[in-house]
């Protein structure tokens, strides 16, 4: 029995060996360095799109670094892998703070892990930059959202498919994975929908498990569904893995984007390239960034990307433009406040503004969102996305939805004298709830 | 798809030719040297529609390419041509007569942008100048965008094209269509009423569609029809739905068949819980991959055999992984089967990360080769050609390996060594060496899974993850040890779930079977087929 259970012990310290060699394993460079933590999953289910924003963090570090550094400090990254398991991410924030002492976090990519750290965020007081488009109904004073809320991506994206240049669209199928992200945004759908005069009849919302690869029934019905008369379309708030069996059934069912064109929420360059994406030119996506958006600024970042990571064919996409601001937007902050003291940066960031990479400036609200241009893409068949539609302005982040019964008299402003992050404008108290 | 194009281009440069007069190619070119200067794609769309209306087959090209994205501006002299991209530059064409116009790099072109109201446009415009051509898949593409488009004024070119139309299933659907345009024309009732009919008879979806809106705008006798049309088509549509639903869970069970019959083997026949099987599934995807890059580099006119070439490969690969685990880690563990457990466990692990250390944690693409794309129609049931070859591919593995099992001496020594392993050994029989040999067998049955699942699936490190829990519940469920316990295993939860999800959603319905099968288990542990014998007894 001793004997193997050292077996055991063997294989599992070998396989934990293997992962911990597969992490860049962080200098342990000079005392003198300001610590940034970088806690995006390198292994597990989300390691497919976190990993290559821990890759575009180390590059944002090494550049600042080769400009001075900052507060004529060296920045030195310290990388965790949480593995894709939400109570960990927990755990590795608590390490990253409390014992490697990190002036900030960039990292998460679920909502699930994000609400897993905040507790750890408020409890300890660091500052967390969170890149991905999210749900809204929310704002903490520790965290900095730097993807999109659901006014700067989901209702344009909408607005989009109802006008005359989307196709009309009447009837609509909301398809989402199960969890937090689809279920709140597609309840601010709903909302949004019906205030426009959409009746009930003409919208499905359907569900599928995390990882779902068998869609034929759920193309099926969707086709059934479109077969009512009316112009229909599809949102997808579907995540991860199950986007490319959906739509490699979509391809195969012949449905196309002419017909019943399909609106992605979670669906970068990244995931197209796992993709041949021929039979799907036309399907849409709402982001804030395209790889393909023609600026000197994009040009630069792209062709930096390319040296860092050693490879040309790799792309980039709207999450690492999020990092990309967020970081600048840090830089700027403590270069302001002159320390990297939490508390003195949380209040400095409020109002800095920094060039986004689509030709326009970010500036980060007291809500702690910032504004971003709305791009609506067209999948071409070279897997990039041409942008269709742009709206004419910057849209400020909105944190609590205004088509939501329990968030719309909801306000957030982290600037003194109001300081809170829910308050309600009705009875003129803080500590509101949202729908979540 | 390709050769559809090549015959449509063919088709227009002879209709170009034959038709179009000098004059009216200078009127044409005028129109279309338009596109340079349209500021959105409402502008563009309006010089879409100028150049069908000339009625004049040689404005295909152009459109063609502009649906395709194919149409560019050159920058120094605004001139339009249709452009195919070479390696490093774009090769221009003529756009009326297609003649080559030299090349230019993509920094000088603009290309005209496209959006889906545009493609439709396009679409619509080619469906009534392509009516008259002379193959008839693109006749039957033309039908079906006026069916799904009707329009009064496509009545009399769709009568001219019935009078001279000599296939008889193309005639069926251009006289459809041209029902179609005459439910939203002025003509008289008795017309419609027999439209109606018409289309009534054809009894899809599109048919539905176009009569509810017809319902919808019509009134008195008309309206009469076509609530009755559409109820007596959604009765038949009931009938091909619940069939369909039959065909899905065929097909999941096709799949959960592939995924779990190595499994059937490492943990049914050699009582082995291999938690690493999923990963020597992806092993198999990865190797499909790897042949198709190979494939695409250097002899791209293979690519339709990369999965018959992947097969063999994905076999040994994961044979050899598997030999290589057994060896190494499996074999002193036998008969503690928690700790198996764990050391698979350890093993997925380590092939994952290395898997995603070697090719990255991305998605890797595999293409379908052209005969396992699209579809076809059984009646009202879409069935899709990978789906198919994946259930004949299944089917084929699992009468192969029966075959291995029942008839050969390989099959009789691992059978004999399941049963009874001492006695086995008496007989001369080299047992570890059945057992190591038995376990790459599995293994590699999984890998050549693997290459079918990359058809349908994501190929990256978390392919094999997807599949094992309903691998070892589709062999727990059919009967360890007993393969056709795993085939009818895999196809009763296939069907079963599929019936559900319509019903109750993906989730739900997952939920369901899974309290199903725990409810089956508690009835009868050893579960659809038990073994009978000593081997099961001991």
């Amino acid at each position: 029995m001793r004997g193997s259970f050292s077996t055991i012990t063997k294989m599992f310290s070998a396989s934990v060996v293997a992962a911990g060699l597969l992490m860049s394993a962080p200098a342990r460079a000079a005392e003198d360095t300001i610590k940034v933590g970088i806690l995006h999953s390198l292994s597990g289910t989300m390691a497919i799109s976190e990993t290559t924003l821990k890759d575009a963090m180390l590059m944002l570090i090494e550049q600042q670094n080769a400009k001075g550094g900052l507060l004529g400090k060296k920045l030195e990254a310290v990388v965790v892998d949480p593995a894709s398991n939400w109570p960990l991410f927990a755990e590795k924030a608590r390490e990253l703070i409390s014992k490697d002492k990190v002036a900030a976090v960039f990292g998460c990519w679920t909502s699930v892990s994000r609400k897993s750290v905040l507790p750890v965020f408020s409890e300890l007081d660091n500052i967390l930059f969170y890149p991905v488009q999210y749900e809204g109904e929310e704002s903490e004073r520790n965290v900095f959202y730097t993807g999109a809320a659901p006014n700067q991506q989901a209702i344009p994206a909408v607005d989009y498919l109802m006008s005359k240049d989307g196709g009309s669209v009447k009837r609509w199928v909301l398809e989402g994975t199960d969890y937090v992200y689809p279920r709140t945004t597609n309840k601010i759908l709903e909302a949004y929908l019906k205030s426009k005069g959409v009746p009930a009849e003409d919208i499905m919302t359907n569900y599928t498990p995390f990882g779902f690869s068998d869609w034929q029934t759920e193309v099926s019905a969707i086709k059934k569904f479109g077969s009512a008369g009316k112009k229909t379309a599809v949102v997808s708030t579907v995540n991860g893995d199950a986007n490319v069996p959906f739509y490699k059934e979509l391809g195969n069912q012949g449905i196309k984007a002419e017909d019943i064109p399909v609106m992605a929420f979670s669906v970068g360059e990244e995931e197209l390239a796992g993709l041949d994406t021929k039979p799907l030119v036309g399907h849409l996506a709402a982001w804030n960034y395209f790889e393909s958006v023609n600026t000197p600024e994009n040009k630069k970042f792209i062709a930096d990307w390319h040296k860092f990571i050693k490879n040309n064919k790799r792309t980039t996409n709207d999450p690492m433009e999020a990092h990309y601001i967020g970081f600048n937007m840090w830089v700027k902050a403590v270069e302001k406040a002159g320390t990297t003291d939490p508390d003195k940066v949380i209040d400095a960031m409020i109002g800095v503004s920094v060039p986004n990479l689509t030709g326009g400036y970010a500036t980060m609200m007291p809500n702690h969102h910032i504004t971003k241009p709305v791009l609506i893409g067209e999948i071409q068949a070279n897997g990039q996305f041409q942008t269709v539609s742009k709206t004419p302005g910057l849209v400020m982040g909105d944190e609590w939805s205004d088509y939501l019964p329990d968030s719309k008299d909801l306000i957030s402003d982290w600037r003194a004298p109001l300081s809170c992050g829910n308050f309600n404008v009705k009875t003129g108290k803080c500590g509101g709830k949202g729908t979540n | 798809m390709k050769i559809f194009h090549a015959m449509g281009l063919t088709l227009l440069f002879l209709l170009a030719t034959l038709s179009s007069s000098g004059a009216a190619e200078a009127d044409l070119r005028a129109i279309i040297a338009k596109f340079a200067t349209a500021a959105d794609f409402s502008e563009t769309g309006a010089i879409v529609l100028e150049l069908t209306a000339t009625g004049d087959p040689a404005v295909e090209r152009s459109l063609a390419a502009l649906a395709d994205g194919n149409l560019y501006i050159r920058a120094a002299d605004s001139m339009v041509f249709v452009g195919k991209e070479g390696s490093d530059s774009i090769q221009l064409f003529d756009p009326i007569s297609g003649e080559a116009a030299g090349e230019a790099s993509a920094d000088d072109l603009t290309q005209i942008g496209v959006n889906n109201t545009l493609r439709r446009t396009v679409r619509d415009a080619l469906g009534t100048l392509t009516l008259g051509s002379k193959d008839p898949t693109v006749r039957i593409a033309a039908a079906d965008t006026m069916f799904k488009t009707p329009d009064a004024a496509n009545i009399g070119p769709l009568d001219a094209a019935i009078a001279g139309e000599s296939v008889a299933s193309v005639k069926a659907l251009l006289e459809q269509a041209r029902a179609a345009s005459i439910l939203v024309s002025d003509k008289p009732e008795a017309d419609k009423l027999a439209a109606i009919a018409l289309i009534g008879a054809r009894g899809d979806r599109n048919a539905v569609s176009l009569l509810t809106s017809v319902e919808a705008n019509a009134s008195g006798a008309v309206k009469e029809a076509a609530t009755a049309a559409i109820a007596s088509i959604n009765s038949t549509l009931a009938f091909w739905d619940a069939g369909q639903n039959i065909w899905y869970g065929i097909s999941l069970g096709s799949v959960l068949l592939l995924a779990a019959i190595g499994l059937a083997i490492t943990f049914g026949v050699m009582g082995v819980i291999n938690m690493a099987h999923g990963e020597m599934v992806m092993l198999g995807a990865y190797t499909t991959f790897v042949v198709q890059q190979v494939i695409r580099t250097s002899y791209p006119g293979l690519f339709d055999w990369s999965l018959v070439i992947a097969l063999p490969l994905a076999f040994l690969v994961a044979a050899l992984v598997g030999l290589v685990i057994e060896r190494g880690v499996i074999r002193f563990l036998y008969g503690r089967p928690l700790e198996t457990l764990l050391a698979t466990w350890g093993v997925s692990l380590i092939l994952q990360q290395a898997v995603r250390s070697i090719f990255g944690p991305t998605n890797q693409e595999v293409g379908n080769p052209s005969w396992m794309s699209g579809s076809f129609n059984v009646g009202q049931l879409a069935v899709t050609w990978n789906r198919l070859w994946i259930l004949v591919f299944a089917l084929t593995v699992f009468g192969v390996l029966l075959y291995v099992m029942k008839r050969t001496p390989w099959g009789l020594q691992m059978r004999a060594v399941t049963a009874n392993r001492r006695m086995a050994a008496s007989m001369g029989i080299r047992t570890p060496w059945v057992d190591a040999l038995t376990f790459a067998l599995g293994s590699g049955i999984a890998g050549i899974a693997g290459v079918a699942l990359s058809q349908i699936d994501n190929v990256s490190p978390n392919l094999g993850r997807g599949y094992i829990i309903d691998s070892f519940m589709v062999v727990v469920f059919g009967g360890v040890g007993n393969l056709w316990g795993t085939l009818v295993g895999a196809f009763s939860l296939g069907i079963v779930n599929k019936v559900l999800e319509p019903y109750a959603g993906a989730v739900l319905g997952k939920i369901v079977v899974l309290v199903l099968i725990i409810l089956f288990i508690q009835k009868r542990p050893r579960g659809l087929f038990a073994l009978k014998g000593r081997a099961v007894e001991a």
